[in-house]
């Protein structure tokens, strides 16, 4: 029947011929960009249900925007999660500290001193203010744009420069494309590249976890655009399924490389009401503005410890740069987005509600600004000690065979011979530094 | 102390050896838990273990296979269930691109030591979906063990060692074996276990390297490579024919024993490869290859390579599709006219 040729299609009846959807997004480069149709709510209206609620109790909330920070910078409402002062400085340092870091390797890309990188300007509170909700052994698998938890989480800004150069001091040897970070230590899965695989993976963690009657809890990320992967439907199922102490975070901050978030079903839905079919709870959060998030990691967070079992949060927020260093914005996507985004910058809303509780100033930012600047540098050239990608200060040869299994196996063995003896042919005086 | 075993009980043994000795393994798949699994390999685990250590799970193998990658993650040794092998493909991602390379991409820092058993083969009349052979797709992914047991003996010491290797472990189960061992004569009567030698089972733990093969039979006309249900039906053909091949069960694919290859090959001088699954890139293309290149002055004769044909697996014509005593026969015959 399919493949009648077209000449062959007849009406049946009235009806009008099928018409395939396909999304487009609201706003092309050069368009002004017009967000009325946007539904943000005011700061501090919706309530906050008992964390051992029925999962029920928080459907509702998936179609709305949980708000702490209002328009006077000043945090209200249910959410408020009344953190001290200290705690804010913290936290706004870290934002600051995970922008000024992705600024500078942004620039040593360009620079030719690596193949690959990508920031996560205007998402910094997507990531920072979780990892202050969690606690630090709280097991994280997060997709690539998760830098922040890393930096919260103390890890060595030189460390991390080491991998993105993939250097002779690289604790990944070289082996992963820059940024996929990894650090066992700090409770921080390997960055995987294949999208959304860490979802079901999560989900087993937390289940493993609930097997053995710990009281670590597992939290995830990914993209709006790979929510759409069949790796999220196993993970919310086996998550729903056995009760599993899981927090799954969806970034929707609008474009997955060039495609908007229509085409991962924007259109119809918000991405945290996926939780509803599946039982779970749910919470729709500003992403930008620092205070709800951490409020909502903290209510899901303290929920799955407590067995109330797996939450959905879909961070609302906006990806101020492009996917990464290979793509251009300007291409795809109107430059009015960033700068009319009505939910500003999550570093700003932060900066601005301290300065509201005479807890910061200006001068103390600009300050911190020029501190962490100077932080970044001096971590940068640390690294670059050890070597920039491609300029020979690699891990030996060998190492490109090892870890394919716990022992190398004979084939292995042999294979590494002739990657050596290549090297040989091509430079006789090369030895191995 | 030993019992004697089909392949099923001596699974179904593994896996309950290994729970009592390490509290990290825990079983999990499609209907394992309270049933006991569509084959009863895992009958009995979870009265005996609890269901927190062994469970039914959704029909998801994507999920399946990257809970098990989380849960390694995490310190325990999950042994899941597929189903069917022809059921893993939803479950590939996780396999390839994270199971495989987590050892790899974290250095060292993160490891999946998981292993995810499946029944496999045909000779069931279990259609296109419930009968075939996918090794080769999983002995072409550097990272990823291959392991295929033959004997009930062999199932339960294999299945033991995949277990506590610390690499994954596609651990793929004859099914059309687990019951007795195949002559490939189908109009014949099916031969219990019993009476193989193979069935008698040690009681409690024992473990067979992974990564050595069998000699079966020592023989001198011909080296015959092969595993799983095959190495039964060759067994029946030559000696059916009268002919001393060398018969060597690999047990593992990857990595392969090659030393036992090579030694047999430079004896005998002949070679003939035989696996159910389709011919095209199958692993029987691996093994003609290793054997060209490592023992070419050797060879006496063309390499012969007996396979399933590159169709899917028919139903109504499982046997003419199957890689049978006629198959064989016709091979073994070209080899000896040389």
């Amino acid at each position: 029947m399919a493949d009648r040729p077209a000449s062959e299609i007849s009406a049946r009846g009235n009806l009008p011929p099928l018409e395939l959807h396909v999304p487009e997004p609201p706003f092309r480069p050069g368009d002004p960009v017009d967000y009325t149709y946007l539904e943000i709510p005011a700061a501090g209206l919706l309530a906050r249900p008992d964390e051992a609620c029925a999962a029920k109790e928080t459907h509702s909330l998936c179609d709305g925007l949980i708000r702490v920070l209002d328009d006077d910078h000043q945090a209200v409402g249910a959410w408020d999660p009344k953190l001290d002062p200290e705690t804010l400085r913290r936290m706004l340092r870290v934002m600051a500290l995970t922008r000024a870091f992705d600024d500078r390797m942004y620039r040593g890309q360009r620079q030719g001193k690596t193949s690959f990188y990508m920031k996560c300007t205007g998402e910094e509170a997507t990531s920072v203010a979780p990892a202050f909700a969690l606690a630090a052994d709280d097991m994280v698998f997060p997709s690539y744009r998760q830098q922040g938890i890393l930096i919260a989480r103390g890890y060595p800004l030189t460390e991390m420069i080491n991998q993105i150069y993939s250097n002779r001091a690289d604790k990944l040897k070289g082996r992963q494309l820059p940024i996929m970070y990894s650090s066992r230590e700090h409770s921080f899965f390997t960055i995987s590249g294949n999208l959304a695989t860490q979802y079901p993976q999560a989900a087993g963690w937390a289940m493993a976890s609930a097997i053995k009657g710990d009281t670590r809890i597992a939290a995830s990320w990914i993209g709006e655009g790979s929510s759409a992967e069949g790796d999220a439907h196993a993970a919310f199922t086996f998550a729903t399924v056995f009760n599993a102490p899981v927090v799954f975070n969806i970034v929707n901050n609008q474009w997955a490389i060039s495609s908007f978030s229509g085409f991962a079903g924007a259109e119809r839905a918000t991405f945290a009401a996926k939780a509803i079919g599946y039982g779970i709870a749910g919470l729709r959060v500003d992403g930008n503005d620092a205070l709800a998030v951490y409020a909502a990691m903290r209510w899901a967070a303290n929920r799955a410890r407590s067995n109330g079992g797996p939450t959905l949060i879909e961070h609302f927020t906006y990806r101020a740069e492009g996917h990464s260093t290979s793509d251009d914005p300007g291409q795809y996507r109107s430059a009015h987005e960033r700068e009319e985004w009505p939910l500003g910058d999550p570093i700003m809303r932060l900066k601005r509600h301290l300065i509201a509780l005479g807890e910061w100033s200006e001068e103390q930012h600009a300050a911190m600004d020029l501190e962490l600047i100077e932080q970044v540098k001096a971590a940068t050239k640390e690294a670059e000690k050890n070597g920039v990608l491609g300029h020979g200060m690699h891990h030996p040869f060998h190492t490109m065979f090892e870890d394919v299994f716990e022992e190398l196996p004979w084939h292995l063995e042999e294979q590494a011979d002739q990657a050596i003896r290549e090297r040989r042919t091509k430079w006789p005086e090369w030895k191995e530094s | 102390m030993t019992r004697r075993l089909n392949m099923i009980e001596a699974i179904n043994d593994a896996l309950s050896v290994m729970m009592e000795r390490d509290s990290n393994v825990v079983v999990f798949g499609e209907d394992v838990g309270y049933f006991g699994g569509v084959f009863r390999a895992t009958a009995g685990l979870q009265k005996k273990f609890g269901s927190n250590r062994v469970f039914d799970t959704p029909i998801n193998e994507c999920g399946i296979i990257g809970a098990a990658v989380g849960m390694g993650a995490y310190g325990l040794r999950p042994v899941p269930e597929i189903q069917f092998a022809d059921y893993i493909y939803p479950g590939l991602d996780q396999l390839i691109s994270e199971a495989a390379r987590l050892r790899y991409r974290s250095a060292g820092e993160y490891t999946a030591p998981i292993t995810v058993r499946s029944p496999f083969g045909g000779g069931i009349f279990g259609g296109q979906t419930h009968s075939q052979s996918p090794e080769a797709l999983f002995t072409h992914v550097a990272g990823i063990k291959t392991v295929i047991p033959a004997t009930p003996y062999d199932a339960k010491g294999l299945l033991i060692a995949a277990i506590e290797d610390n690499d994954p472990v596609i651990f793929f189960e004859p099914k059309r074996i687990y019951n007795g061992p195949f002559s490939g004569n189908y109009d014949k009567p099916v031969e219990p276990w019993a009476r193989h030698p193979d069935s008698a089972v040690p009681e409690g733990y024992y473990s067979i390297p992974l990564g050595k093969a069998r000699i079966v039979r020592e023989g001198e006309a011909m080296t015959v490579l092969a595993y799983g249900t095959m190495i039964h039906v060759a067994e029946a053909v030559l000696a059916d024919k009268g002919i001393d091949a060398e018969i060597i069960d690999l047990r593992t694919l990857v990595p392969i024993d090659i030393e036992t290859v090579e030694k047999s090959v430079e004896k005998t001088g002949k070679v003939l490869i035989i696996h159910e699954a389709t011919r095209t890139c199958g692993y029987g293309a691996e093994l003609s290859a290793l054997v060209q290149e490592r023992c070419f002055y050797h060879l006496e004769a063309p390499i012969e390579r007996v396979t399933g044909f590159d169709t899917p697996y028919p139903h109504s014509l499982e046997w003419a599709y199957f890689p049978g005593p006629v198959r064989i026969g016709e091979a073994v015959d070209r080899l000896l006219k040389v």
